[in-house]
């Protein structure tokens, strides 16, 4: 279970957001400036709260009141980057691998097989990211961080900066990420129909305060709302 | 044209041995300064960053003889050198090293500087958030981002003069680089033709050096833009 109380002041702009999640797929829904990002960076520990406290499954990864702060390499969150964010030295194949260089974990074959075919990736192992497509940088960024072995994933509008084909190229391999990894997520987006097909559970951000929040279907229900 | 003399084949190799090791030598500090400069807040970073660029706009005569003030061998500090780790600078091609690595580091600190702060560092929070703490960050993502193409300051190296003679004077074998040859033949009456080869040679490594700095510099930066 993930709970977060955060509070933050980013110049003119504040936050205040609480929220726990069991759901296996969060969306975290709101216009642009809403905070999405920045709470999700509280949440990867990029980003210090002002006060508050984070927890996953019982360990508390910050706490403004006993002085904890978890770096962020030692949380274990996986996070899929707007941009990707690939390494541009390292191949495809050792970006793959980074996390789990640097957990020291042992090279786990059947793993690495899984999310290589389930992104269907296995053709651009010894390409650069500078040689990728869009849409293609993204399945890696979502392999690299599937194979750290995350206990949360966290998506910032990873189809944002795909047109409208490639997303709909994309959409399938999150689908099957959510059915088939053991890991829950947390999506990031403020397109409606996006958000209705990955999550079953959505948080509603608006400028830095939750709108709502419940079951996908509160989204139809909140979007009538605001439309009346 | 290029039958060199004995005597000239030692001041190339010379040279490029010396400023071979001033650059690996001063590399790792020039690593550490940069790193302040780029990143760093602190109380007097101006004056390191003036401090760092003395040698750049002193005379070198000055810088040499301040080594040689500092590091000669009755010197406290090339006292120092010469009991603890039997490293004797005074009149030896170490002291002509000594005084590259002096003169290029201004060069050294500027380069990695600018290329540490052109580093999108929101590479380093991705590598962070895939189990990297600071110093493995640092060696898997910034350093090797900054580095390549580094080479101007060998090229440097390879064309001190007034530094080295000033602080290890102009030993043929020892302390004769390919600058301080050239020097000693063009004050010999006769001696213009010997000095136009090397001349020539200075020319070619330098213009290898540059050459294959800008090449490692603009790969990594195509890399770095989709190539």
């Amino acid at each position: 279970m993930l709970a977060v109380h955060v509070e933050k002041t980013l110049g003119e702009f504040s936050m205040n957001v609480a929220f726990t999640s069991e759901s296996r797929a969060t969306a975290l829904f709101g216009p642009s400036g809403a905070g999405k990002t920045s709470l999700i960076n509280m949440i990867a520990g990029l980003l210090r709260p002002d006060r508050g406290r984070v927890e996953i499954d019982g360990e508390v990864l910050f706490d403004s009141a006993a002085q904890i702060d978890m770096p962020a390499w030692r949380r274990r969150i996986g996070y899929v980057f707007q941009e990707g964010r690939l390494l541009p030295h390292f191949t495809v194949q050792h970006n793959l691998e980074y996390g789990r260089w640097m957990g020291g974990h042992k090279f786990d074959p059947a793993a690495f097989q899984h999310v290589v075919e389930l992104l269907d990736i296995g053709h651009l192992l010894d390409r650069r990211p500078g040689k990728l497509s869009g849409g293609e940088r993204q399945r890696i960024a979502v392999g690299r961080a599937l194979l750290m072995q995350p206990r949360l994933l966290l998506l910032d509008e990873p189809l944002a900066s795909l047109d409208t084909a490639r997303k709909r190229d994309i959409l399938p391999y999150l689908e099957r990420l959510r059915d088939e990894a053991r890991m829950p997520m947390i999506y990031v987006s403020h397109i409606a129909t996006e958000v209705k097909l990955i999550a079953s559970h959505v948080v509603w951000l608006d400028g830095g305060r939750v709108a709502t929040m419940g079951g996908i279907e509160r989204l139809d229900a909140a979007q009538v709302d605001m439309l009346a | 044209m290029f039958d060199l003399s004995p005597q000239d084949w030692t001041a190339v190799a010379l040279s490029l041995r010396v400023a071979a090791v001033s650059t690996v030598v001063a590399l790792p500090f020039g690593i550490i300064v940069a790193m302040l400069l780029a990143r760093g807040s602190f109380w007097g970073k101006s004056v390191l960053d003036a401090v760092v660029h003395l040698p750049l706009v002193l005379p070198p005569v000055v810088t040499g003889y301040l080594l040689l003030i500092s590091l000669g061998r009755k010197a406290p500090l090339g006292a120092f050198f010469a009991d603890h780790f039997g490293i004797v600078f005074s009149f030896r091609w170490t002291g002509a090293a000594v005084a590259c690595g002096v003169m290029a580091f201004p060069l050294l600190v500027r380069s990695i500087r600018l290329s540490i702060e052109a580093i999108d560092r929101r590479l380093e929070d991705a590598a962070s958030t895939l189990g990297a703490n600071r110093a493995w960050t640092f060696t898997t993502v910034t350093l090797p981002l900054a580095l390549p193409g580094k080479m101007l300051a060998f090229a440097r190296a390879l064309g001190e003069f007034g530094a080295t003679i000033t602080f290890v004077s102009n030993i043929p074998g020892e302390t004769q680089t390919i600058s301080a040859a050239i020097y000693s033949l063009i004050q010999v009456p006769g001696g213009d033709a010997d000095a136009l080869k090397l001349v020539v040679i200075s020319i070619v490594i330098c213009v290898a050096a540059l050459l294959a700095s800008e090449w490692l510099a603009k790969r990594a930066t195509a890399r770095l833009h989709g190539a």
